[in-house]
């Protein structure tokens, strides 16, 4: 069974594949470029001490993004040990 | 900037994603002192520098670091205009290989623009320290371009790529690298016909066709010099585009996408992974340094040494530095006298500006050459970011960006570099709440008086490390006043005249590297303490010259100086102040450093600037003035939120372009100081 979650829903250690990225269209051009498109892994990092934020590990760098700007980016969870190299078999 | 001396034999820009260490190859190529940073955007403006080799001279252009070509941030229209409409001959792109796949992308567009490029995967050897293998001849061989695997660090490294510079690679043919849908490569070949001879050196045309589909190039246009029977043809082409279901918008995401997904693709081919997960010591960091409880523990006593150090440490240079002062004085005034000078101009030269300068330095150099490099130490280390990390839900909550807790910090050390900082906030609005409020947070200027300020009326008697301690604390607290004021101001800000939705904010988590002490040291000195401090001095002597001429001309019985406090005595007094104080403040614009000198001077009736011998002196001469502990609350809070400096004000100026603006930035911290004084003064009333 496939668990749909958006982005900022994830807790820490939680990872899974962007199924669509919905936002306005600056922070998805920026998304974009930082690597977020639909079939990128992403694991979850930390979420800022005052919350608000979150830390996520994007292609190699650790992107920290508001919880406002990917609320609306669904991603489909995955368990298990966080796997970053096999990002292109899902696309 | 350095201007070119030599006429440059050709051009390279260098290009490459923020923080992967392209100022560190500027600098080591050109031996131009360029700040460099572990944070994000750190570049913002084009800086260019000289470098010599053998034979050629190559000038060198520093473009600001973007994630790729395809959005359009400030940075990124400075970067493609540059490579669109500069005059340049290669182009370096530099890429971090610890992350090369998010690299590829800004490394695949440019590749689309030119062929007349060279890629450079610098931090090789922390990349290996990570169990990350790249394979340059692999990566050359699919990019069709030359791939240098460097360290910035190492000089043998830097002559390669000199070399290479020097070498004209010659790609005559390519690979095409991004392949579009159909529909939309057919468009691309019948525009490339009509294109036809129309062509600039360095452009790709199979890109300028991709271009002129895509985007409004008005620019392009002119420096092709289109006729209006190309643009007519170009525009139908993307109306049959439009009706084929792409429309200009959904061809721009598609650009950016393809762009990431090849970088995916080339990155798995050339990349190899052993060994364990070495960025585990990261998220370790990362969990005290982010993570509760400790952070905010951490971020306070990282302050609280900070301060405390910079404290300690510059006693007892400024004190070496204004003997040095005063024996150079006593030097001058003799050869003054030994020439007959007369003794107005010895009292202009010498006890105006001469005294003045030399007092400035010796109270601002010390703290600045403390505090710059161990402030340099943090954010080469990677902590800055996670600062803006930890804070950036308050800033969020006040419509701002969580970038501006960086810029504050900068303005810590001086307000006007903190102002020119905020340039690595993206939205304009968010800008100008930066700017606006960053002469909230206290500067190294203020601090000396503040410390001198609260151990006369706080500390008293404690003495040793248990007053340095105390005072430490203190002006922390202080501190934590201003973040709050500042906090404040930003969320009035933004719900009266910057009204607006925070823009996106993405910000990069750069792995801890360990900071070269030694560079840092001294690059922080000469970047920063320096250039501050020319700054300051500048303003500083035609000040002396002033404060002397206040000081020493007299109408009546009384000096200018005098009259100027009597008249300003009323205003002064209802926020808890006085006449010679308020008149301090006004006098003390060029910088924060010489406003209890003037104090000290204007009530002791003398004409020139005052040294108390020591804080117990100084208190003194307060008590004799009818201070109270009230007016020395006053004095502190005013001392926090009042006008900024001068220099401040002109680098406001000059960021925002606008003579108003500048003028509310004076005007908040003063409302602000204003009401906190006038509000004890009433209670204490």
């Amino acid at each position: 069974m496939e668990e749909i979650v958006t982005l900022n829903r994830l807790a820490p250690g939680e990872w899974g594949e962007i199924a669509e990225v919905r936002a306005g269209t600056g922070i998805r051009r920026r998304l974009t470029d930082l690597g977020l498109i639909a079939g990128t892994r992403v694991v979850c990092l930390a979420v800022s001490p005052l919350g608000g934020l979150s830390a996520y590990r994007i292609r190699g760098a650790v992107i920290a993004i508001r919880h406002k700007d990917c609320c609306e980016i669904t991603l489909r969870r995955r368990w298990g040990e966080y796997n970053e190299k096999s990002n292109r078999d899902t696309r | 900037m350095k201007k070119a001396i030599a006429t440059p034999d050709k051009t390279v820009a260098l290009a490459g994603n923020p923080n992967v260490g392209k100022s560190t190859v500027f600098n080591g190529l050109t031996g131009l002192r360029q700040h460099t940073g572990n944070w994000s955007g750190k570049t913002v403006e084009t800086a260019e520098g000289l470098c010599r080799y053998s034979k050629e001279t190559i000038r060198l252009v520093d473009l600001p670091g973007t994630y790729s070509l395809a959005t359009h941030s400030p940075e990124e229209e400075v970067a493609r205009e540059f490579l669109c409409l500069g005059d340049w001959d290669t182009v370096v792109i530099l890429c971090d290989a610890c992350c090369l796949e998010r690299n590829l992308t800004l490394v695949l567009q440019i590749l689309e623009i030119t062929p007349h490029a060279i890629v450079c995967l610098n931090l090789i050897d922390e990349a290996a320290r990570r169990g990350i293998r790249v394979l340059p001849e692999a990566l050359a061989e699919r990019l069709g371009v030359p791939v240098l695997a460097i360290s910035a660090k190492s000089k043998a490294d830097l002559r390669r790529l000199t070399q290479t510079m020097e070498g004209n690679p010659d790609n005559p043919a390519p690979p095409i690298l991004m392949r579009y849908p159909l529909a939309v490569e057919a468009a691309i070949t019948k525009a490339e016909t009509f294109l036809g001879n129309i062509a600039n050196g360095k452009l790709s045309r199979r890109w300028i066709a991709l271009q002129l589909l895509t985007e409004e190039e008005t620019d392009l246009c002119e420096l092709l010099r289109l006729t209006d029977e190309v643009t007519a043809e170009m525009l139908t082409l993307r109306e049959e585009l439009r009706e084929a279901g792409y429309t200009a918008e959904l061809l721009r995401d598609i650009r950016a996408e393809l762009a990431v997904q090849r970088a995916q693709e080339l990155a798995e081919g050339v990349t190899r992974h052993h060994g364990r997960k070495s960025s585990e010591v990261d998220r370790r960091l990362d969990r005290i340094l982010t993570g509760k409880p400790w952070c905010f523990a951490v971020m306070l006593a990282l302050l609280l040494i900070v301060f405390y150090l910079t404290i300690r440490l510059s006693n007892y240079p400024s004190q070496w530095l204004s003997s040095l002062f005063a024996w150079g004085q006593n030097l001058l005034t003799e050869l003054f006298f030994r020439i007959g000078a007369p003794p107005w101009l010895h009292g202009l030269l010498v006890l105006g500006v001469y005294r003045t300068l030399g007092w400035v330095i010796s109270v601002m150099l010390p703290p600045m050459m403390i505090f710059f490099p161990l402030f340099t130490l943090l954010e080469e280390a990677g902590y800055l970011p996670r600062i803006a990390f930890n804070l950036d839900r308050p800033f969020c909550k006040c419509n701002a960006c969580g970038k501006q807790a960086l810029t504050m910090c900068m303005g810590f050390g001086c307000n006007a570099v903190g102002v020119t900082g905020c340039r690595i906030i993206d939205s304009k609005r968010e800008r100008l709440l930066a700017i606006l409020t960053n002469a909230f947070v206290p500067c190294n200027g203020k601090f000396p008086a503040l410390i001198a300020l609260l151990t006369l009326f706080f500390i008293g008697s404690a003495s040793g490390v248990m007053g340095n301690l105390l005072s430490a604390a203190l002006l922390t607290l202080l501190i934590l006043l201003s973040l709050a004021a500042t906090l404040a101001v930003t969320k009035l800000l933004s719900l009266t005249l910057l009204r607006g939705e925070p823009s996106a904010f993405t910000l990069e988590l750069p792995p801890y590297r360990r900071p070269q002490v030694g560079r840092v040291i001294l690059r922080s000195i000469l970047d920063r303490s320096l250039l501050v401090l020319g700054r300051a001095a500048a303003v500083a002597a035609p000040a002396g010259a002033v404060i002397w001429l206040l000081g020493n001309l007299t109408v009546g019985e009384l000096s200018l100086l005098a009259h100027l406090s009597a008249l300003l005595d009323p205003i002064g007094r209802v926020i808890g102040l006085d006449g010679v104080i308020l008149t301090a403040f006004l006098l003390g614009l060029p910088a924060n450093e010489i406003v209890i000198p003037i104090m000290l001077m204007a009530y002791s009736s003398n004409a020139t600037l005052v040294e108390a011998t020591s804080v117990s002196q100084m208190g003194e001469v307060f008590a004799a003035n009818g201070w109270t502990p009230v007016t020395g609350i006053c004095v502190i809070l005013f001392f926090l939120f009042h006008w900024p400096c001068s220099t401040t004000l002109l680098t406001v100026r000059r960021e925002t372009k606008s003579i108003p603006l500048t003028l509310l930035a004076a005007l908040l911290p003063t409302a602000v100081g204003c009401l906190l004084c006038g509000l004890i003064a009433a209670i204490a009333g």
